[in-house]
């Protein structure tokens, strides 16, 4: 993984009044209204088949300044050839998100594919039998990119951007990370082997993007640059939303809280019963 | 994607503010003029760094993590981010990805100066 101070460029000050396209060159100006989400505090949950959905509802929408840890800014990249352009590899990317992740990790979002403020219900898994529940908020979208940010208690706090664009004749994907971890135990699970294991997933993602895309030997390129190498010590409270340490806690918890519901709805059967 | 349009002016007030005047689209593609503006306005003698949005005609969300790259460059020279002149529908962006509560918003450029000042 390569550690770096940030990108450093150097331009001299006559360029920086640079237009790198001229706007008097008669291009209609682009909109981005509809591509973003509306504004919310907390997020709404709509309950998915298939997923715990827990750690999401009510919980706030947590970007990289909100997050504890080292920020990294991580790329996976792959070209797709000439076949196919952006805008068809994004569309193919957002109608069958879900099915190009990794077996074991489920992405539970809105049957109309990827839209500006869903909220997707995530199970993913962390080993020993064990799902993290969490979720993500979709941020942005329009024809050549989207993006998901997440809540509190995820692993990171941050935004990723998944886009495609064209060089020449040549389209490239990419999704991108821009996260810090959110709170100090996500942190050590990170540096014990949690990078390590993202870049797989995305790894794992592009290729089976890539297959449906027919690609015959996709190679991801993988990019890592740790952006700012202080932590945030005044975030380490978000600890308290650790949807890891809760997952766990639900998991070992699920025997009782089943029983629970079992002796409620036998009670309520019992009531419901006619007197004889 | 397209090239973007953008121009970023840099003008220095009193010897520790700069202002960055933006105008067109801030997309991840700008970063070079956004950092080359940051260059020029970032010196050692500032102290607060004023982003003038005014001009601002389109945002995607790689502007957005373009923006937390400035502001931990910054962070490191231990200069203060703040922004004015956003309109309700980007100040939401703003408020939407917390942004806000690490770039100071102002009204106008009046007040982002006075807040240099306190």
């Amino acid at each position: 993984m390569t550690e770096a101070t940030g990108p450093e460029r150097v331009r001299s000050a006559e360029q920086i009044e640079l237009s790198v396209r001229e706007a008097a060159a008669g291009v209609a100006p682009r909109n981005d209204a509809g591509r973003w989400a509306a504004k919310v505090d907390r997020l709404d949950v709509v309950q998915r088949d298939g997923v715990r959905g827990t750690n999401v509802a009510g919980r706030r929408l947590t970007g990289p300044v909100q997050g504890f840890g080292k920020m990294w800014q991580k790329t996976y990249r792959l070209t797709v050839g000439t076949a196919v352009t952006p805008e068809q590899a994004i569309t193919t990317w957002k109608a069958h998100f879900p099915e190009f992740w990794p077996a074991g990790n489920r992405f539970a979002g809105a049957l109309t594919g990827i839209s500006p403020g869903d909220v997707a219900l995530l199970d993913l898994a962390i080993g020993g039998g064990v799902k993290l529940s969490t979720g993500v908020f979709v941020l942005y979208a329009d024809e050549e990119a989207f993006t998901l940010m997440t809540p509190q208690g995820h692993m990171f706090a941050g935004w990723i951007t998944f886009s495609a664009e064209r060089a020449g004749d040549t389209t490239t994907v990419q999704a991108q990370v821009l996260m810090r971890a959110n709170d100090p135990l996500y942190e050590i699970a990170m540096t014990l082997g949690g990078h390590r294991k993202e870049d797989k997933f995305w790894v794992a993602t592009l290729t089976a993007l890539s297959q449906r895309l027919g690609v015959p030997d996709p190679k991801v390129e993988t990019r890592s640059i740790c952006v700012d190498s202080k932590r945030q010590w005044r975030h380490s409270s978000n600890v308290w939303h650790n949807s890891m340490v809760r997952s766990v806690l639900q998991t070992l918890a699920a025997p009782i809280t089943g029983l629970g519901h079992l002796m409620r709805g036998s009670k309520r059967g019992m009531k419901s019963q006619p007197n004889g | 994607m397209d090239a973007q349009v953008v121009t970023m002016g840099v003008r220095h007030i009193g010897g520790d503010v700069a202002v960055v005047d933006i105008k067109g689209e801030v997309t991840a593609a700008c970063e070079p003029v956004l950092m080359s503006a940051y260059e020029e306005a970032g010196g050692p003698g500032t102290s607060r760094l004023v982003l003038n949005f005014a001009g601002l005609e389109y945002m995607n969300s790689g502007g957005i993590g373009m923006l937390v790259t400035l502001l931990v460059r910054a962070n490191r020279q231990r200069q203060q981010l703040a922004a004015y002149g956003l309109s309700d529908h980007y100040r939401e962006i703003f408020e939407l990805t917390r942004l806000d509560e690490a770039i100071t918003i102002y009204d106008d450029e009046a007040s982002a100066l006075v807040g240099a000042a306190t």
